[in-house]
């Protein structure tokens, strides 16, 4: 199969306790562009009508939809309508990746001129607002970077690792729980394990980038389901000079293929949340979030 | 001492006596011969001419002037007593015009370069692309705003306001030792201490011509009004400021005020349509410029800083819309990190192809792997410090660390390198200051503070500075948040045309005249709103509290009175219900519960909150009874509460209350904040009066003796009744004194015609709506009659018909003033039009 076919929706819905007067929001719903994927149709609707809605591409040429509600109101609903086509990625040798050094070496400044692409990655290098860079994630990293192994086999091998010492809980964590928290209770859900990997990849120096996006949730027939199903799904993706960038999901052992489908990638989840907004009034609600990932026949 | 005789004034003992001669450093005041500095001959002179008793009055007159501007100072200051009084010398830092020029010609090109800089770094990154400046200490920085890429400021501008600090080593030179980009702060106080210094000494002032500061603000407000876009309009500018919790809020209200600039806290801010906002009780007013004093992350909770309270939401936005100026640019900060001045003599020679006039202390970014090593071999002689403000890492000496210690921070070094620099040590000079307790001059080691602003002909530098003291004689460290002092600085000699003074006392005239704030904030007004509802709500929760204290302590009274009173105190939120532990334990809880929502405790702290966010509206002893009543409720304990003492707590608080109602209605100016207390005041007593008598006119106890003896205690009206009347509680006169008496503050019909009256007035104001809901129930209100209650035709059931009726008509009256209150918020506070709200299918 060289391609996949998917219907996307993606509902969320705030009820508010006391009304909301005024709204500013910034939605990551529309995929990105990027060579694996086409984008064949798109639709965000919006209730109630906002006062102003304006589409543009983020720093990191994410879409981004800013929406904007001056008159009160007591609920929000927000639904994204996608149908997506991923494309297989050429096959790719982890072993055949430089030592892990070298990427190191390339990515720290040396007084010479950068290359466009790696100055890009060094962007995703340090510390980001969900992602503290600390020496225990160096440490937790440091059997999977033997000296002189090839980069995206060491990558390979924390993704293991993660995926077996961490137990999937959705109880267990909340978007601001921190990662050390994480690290000690050995649980969290996918947003958690990318952070986790991120910490760890950026604290041996390496560059790396938070992906957010959706996974299949109909189990190919024979094959176990994959955890994620129905909410948003997240994972990271490596910086390697030879390759370029490649995906891991430490949530489920896997290398992003035809059932990831990609929205947005910054450097942690605060840059490509959902659906972010500062309202006034409303008192204490939490969003309902509804995520359902249809394969369909090719268009 | 022949000299002396002929005066009867005490002789000047030799100010220099003991005015050690440190070695190693440089002497502002001597050169290394031991000789006093040409610049300062005239200024000792002139000292030592002076009798003791006239630098005593000099020093006194300082500080008084500082008591004064200080009580501007203090009146902002928390209740803990955190800020202290400015600090400072009576003798200013003398630095001659010729090496002035030198100093000022390095800061305005450092100020242009790093300006450059900036414009790079949200552009096309060159520098980073060519190996100039690593990508580690400006993606590594906090305050890299990556939404800020690409956005450009008006006039390539991104900083309007530089200030860097200057330390001179032994040879003479001056150092630069830290880059100030993203709010600079002390150039209100150079401002002050100028003000303060040249008045303690005129004559000299005079004499050696010393520098105006005038044109340097005079430049900032070009700046910003030429900047500004403000298309035809007049630009406004505005003042941007953290709060009155900031170290520097004093600094912020004294520019505002020289400036010209309204002085506004993040709240009184909003966007709309991209564009900036300030809220006034009239209105919507644009705002083309914003001088922020807010650090960089957290200006904009939408795309920054998440959690900051502090912010604009949507002020990215706007910005990089080109609708409003923020000064300095958002993610100027980036620029200070001290890893950043080693990099900097190459980036001159590139961008500007031009030597740096200024040496930056020697610094030695750890991110490279020699550099590293090489810190890692002269650790004792450096100072390590963390590249990024993120990192809690306090700067460590060296010198200071033991064998593991060192061991220890040279791990940490190697984990991050490029997260750390060391510098070599800032020498510092030595001034001299006064000492008015030994009559003497003693050195201290100096730094200094100097301002930069963009103009039109690049950037201009401020001739002075805040020069700042060192704290202890042997101290080699320079901070005023460590308790050092501060100087004027003096730059003698040429004055520059058009520098007039600035305007510290300009005759005001008819024409100046202000009857109310053209930009009253309505954060002021809500917040003064709320002061009226709060003191209102303490003292109705008081007044319900005590009657049922007093109900409990005689519990063989009347058990029904006290029942009744606790189910409307229940029912109003003010108790905790039944469930959650026995009566004492409740009534406890409802007085002085530290996490019980309705505590009256907790309405006290909150009382206290928004009087201190309206402290400037308040008189000294309004404000003086209110921090009485705090230091009382948290006196209180709960564990050994004595029921007597509690009551007798009560009756203080209810009588500091009065007086707070009293000072409302008798000291304050009767401008449109003042409307908004009374008419807060208003609206809480209405509810708090409609929801008791609604609630105690179906309850069972509307005819039992008791009962209508607390409530009548509960609408303050005992007395009148009793005068009146001359008998014990009963329901039609009660009824009459606490519903349809137009005469009692505390009847529902006084209240709600006060509250009509009120709205008209705003309404001539304002253009409001009329009143139609709340008129329309008055009139049912007044045509109420009481005999309805007499002489029943269908007995009992009739009459208790009619005390339903009665009581569904004030739940009415309460959901209607609710709904005004709602309505005003939204108008005056807020700025949305309700009428226009949007229900969602």
């Amino acid at each position: 199969m060289s391609s996949a076919f998917y219907q996307i929706l993606h509902d969320t819905h705030y009820r508010y306790a006391s009304p909301v007067s005024l709204a500013q929001q910034l939605a990551h719903l529309w995929p990105r562009a990027c060579p694996w994927q086409r984008n064949h149709e798109q639709q965000l609707l919006v209730s109630p009508q906002p006062c102003q809605r304006q589409d543009a591409l983020d720093v990191f040429g994410n879409p981004l939809t800013r929406l904007v509600f001056e008159r009160p109101h007591d609920e929000l609903k927000v639904s994204a309508r996608l149908q997506v086509e991923v494309l297989a990625r050429p096959a790719l040798d982890l072993q055949a990746s430089p030592p892990w050094e070298e990427a190191c070496t390339a990515l720290r400044y040396s007084g010479q001129a950068l290359l466009p692409g790696v100055l890009e990655a060094t962007r995703f290098r340090f510390e980001s607002p969900y992602v503290h860079l600390k020496q225990v994630f160096a440490e937790y990293a440091a059997d999977c970077f033997s000296p002189g192994r090839p980069l995206l086999a060491a990558v390979d091998g924390l993704m293991q690792k993660i995926f077996a010492e961490f137990s999937f809980d959705a109880a267990a964590t909340q978007v601001a729980t921190p990662l050390l928290q994480v690290l000690e209770e050995r649980r969290g859900v996918c947003q958690d394990f990318a952070h986790l990997m991120l910490a760890c990849l950026r604290s041996m120096g390496l560059s790396a980038r938070y992906v957010s996006g959706y996974l299949l949730t109909q189990p190919p027939p024979g094959q176990p389901r994959l955890i994620g199903a129905d909410a948003s799904h997240a994972w990271v993706s490596v910086f390697c000079p030879q390759q370029g960038w490649v995906d891991f999901d430490p949530t489920n052992n896997v290398r992003p293929a035809l059932e990831h489908i990609t929205l947005a990638w910054g450097r942690d989840f605060a840059d490509v949340s959902p659906l972010r907004g500062v309202i006034l009034g409303g008192g204490s609600h939490d969003p309902e979030v509804q995520v359902t990932v249809l394969p369909i026949p090719a268009i | 001492m022949p000299y002396c005789l002929a005066t009867a004034e005490p002789a000047m003992p030799d100010l220099l006596a003991d005015y050690p001669l440190t070695l190693g450093a440089y002497h502002e005041l001597f050169d290394a011969d031991g000789q006093v500095r040409p610049h300062w001959r005239l200024l000792l002179e002139r000292l030592q001419r002076s009798s003791p008793a006239q630098l005593a009055q000099r020093q006194a007159l300082l500080a008084r002037q500082i008591q004064e501007n200080g009580v501007t100072y203090n009146v902002y200051a928390d209740p803990d007593g955190a800020d202290r009084p400015w600090e400072l010398d009576l003798l200013p830092n003398l630095i001659p015009a010729e090496e002035w020029q030198q100093i000022a010609a390095g800061v305005a090109q450092r100020a242009g370069l790093l300006n450059a800089v900036l414009a790079d770094l949200y552009g096309p990154q060159q520098l980073l692309a060519d190996g100039l400046l690593p990508a580690e200490l400006v993606f590594g920085h906090n305050n890299y705003l990556w939404p800020c890429q690409g956005v450009q400021p008006p006039g390539g501008t991104y900083l309007h306001l530089y200030a860097v600090d200057l330390a001179r080593a032994p040879d003479g030179r001056w150092w630069v030792t830290a880059d100030r980009t993203q709010a600079p702060s002390g150039a209100g106080y150079a401002l002050e201490n100028r003000q303060i210094v040249s008045r303690a000494f005129p004559e000299l002032y005079r004499d050696l011509r010393v520098q105006y500061l005038a044109g340097f603000f005079r430049t900032l407000q070009d700046t910003l009004a030429r900047q500004a876009p403000a298309g035809s309009e007049t630009p406004l500018v505005v003042l941007l400021t953290p709060g009155r919790f900031n170290e520097s809020y004093f600094e912020h209200l004294y520019l505002a005020r020289q400036l010209g600039y309204p002085l506004v806290e993040g709240s009184d801010l909003t966007v709309r349509d991209a564009k900036v906002y300030l809220k006034t009780l009239a209105g919507l007013r644009r705002v083309h410029a914003v001088l922020r004093r807010l650090d960089d992350d957290f200006c904009d909770p939408l795309e920054l800083r998440t959690d900051s309270a502090l912010g604009v939401p949507g002020l990215l936005e706007a910005v990089r819309q080109g609708n409003v100026l923020v000064a300095n640019a958002l993610g100027s900060g980036v620029l200070e990190s001290p890893g950043l001045p080693g990099f900097l003599p190459a980036i001159a020679e590139k961008l500007l192809g031009e030597e740096l006039l200024l040496p930056s202390v020697a610094s030695w970014w750890c991110g490279e792997p020699p550099v590293l090593d090489k810190a890692l071999e002269q650790l004792d002689e450096l100072l390590v410090r963390a590249s990024f403000p993120s990192q809690s890492f306090a700067p460590v000496f060296g010198r200071d660390l033991d064998e593991a210690q060192r061991a220890e921070l040279a791990e940490r070094l190697k984990a991050r390198p490029y997260a750390y620099v060391a510098q070599a040590l800032a020498q510092l000079s030595q001034a001299p200051v006064w000492q008015p307790e030994e009559g003497q001059l003693a050195p201290r080691a100096i730094g200094m503070r100097v301002f930069a602003v963009a103009s039109a002909e690049g950037y201009r530098v401020m001739p002075g500075g805040l020069t700042r003291v060192a704290a202890e004689a042997d101290a080699e460290v320079v901070s005023m948040q460590r308790g050092g002092a501060s100087k004027d600085t003096w730059v003698l000699g040429e004055r520059h045309a058009g520098g007039e003074p600035w305007q510290w006392l300009r005759p005001l005239g008819v024409a100046d005249l202000v009857r109310s704030d053209p930009y009253l904030p309505s954060r002021v007004v809500e917040n003064l709103y709320w002061f009226g509802r709060y003191s209102e709500r303490c003292e109705d929760g008081a007044r319900l509290l005590r009657i049922m204290l007093a109900r409990y302590v005689d519990d063989d009274d009347d058990p029904q009175a006290l029942q009744t009173a606790l189910s409307l105190a229940e029912s109003l939120g003010l108790l905790p219900d039944a469930d959650s532990g026995e009566l004492q334990q409740r009534l406890l809880e409802a007085l002085l519960g530290e996490d019980w929502q309705g505590s009256l405790r907790g309405n006290l702290q909150r009382l206290q909150w928004v009087a201190g966010s309206v402290r400037g509206k308040l008189s000294q002893a309004n404000w003086q009874a209110l921090l009485e009543l705090q230091r009382e409720a948290q006196g209180l304990s709960s564990e050994q509460a004595d029921f007597g003492e509690l009551l007798d707590f009560l009756d203080r608080l209810l009588l500091s209350l009065a007086a707070l109602s009293g000072f409302a209605l008798d000291d304050m100016t009767r401008d449109d904040g003042w409307r908004f207390l009374m008419i807060g005041r208003c609206i809480e007593r209405l509810q708090f009066l409609c929801d008791s008598l609604a609630n105690f006119l179906t309850s069972s106890a509307a005819q039992d003796q008791s009962a209508l003896e607390w409530l009548l205690e509960l609408g303050n009206s005992s007395i009148t009744y009793r005068t009146r009347y001359l008998a014990s509680a009963q329901l039609i006169p009660v009824l009459d004194l606490l519903l349809l008496d137009e005469q009692n503050p505390h009847a529902v019909l006084f209240q709600v015609r006060t509250l009509l009256r009120s709205l008209a007035r705003l309404g001539e104001r304002f253009e409001l709506p009329s009143e139609r809901r709340l008129k329309h129930l008055e009139g049912q209100l007044a045509r109420f009659s009481l005999a309805s209650l007499e002489n029943p035709l269908f007995g009992a059931a009739s009459v208790q018909e009619v005390l339903d009726g009665l009581s569904g008509l004030l739940e009415s009256i309460s959901q209607a003033s609710a709904d005004i209150s709602d309505r005003l918020g939204l108008r005056f506070f807020v700025h949305v039009d309700a009428s226009q709200r949007t229900q969602s299918s």
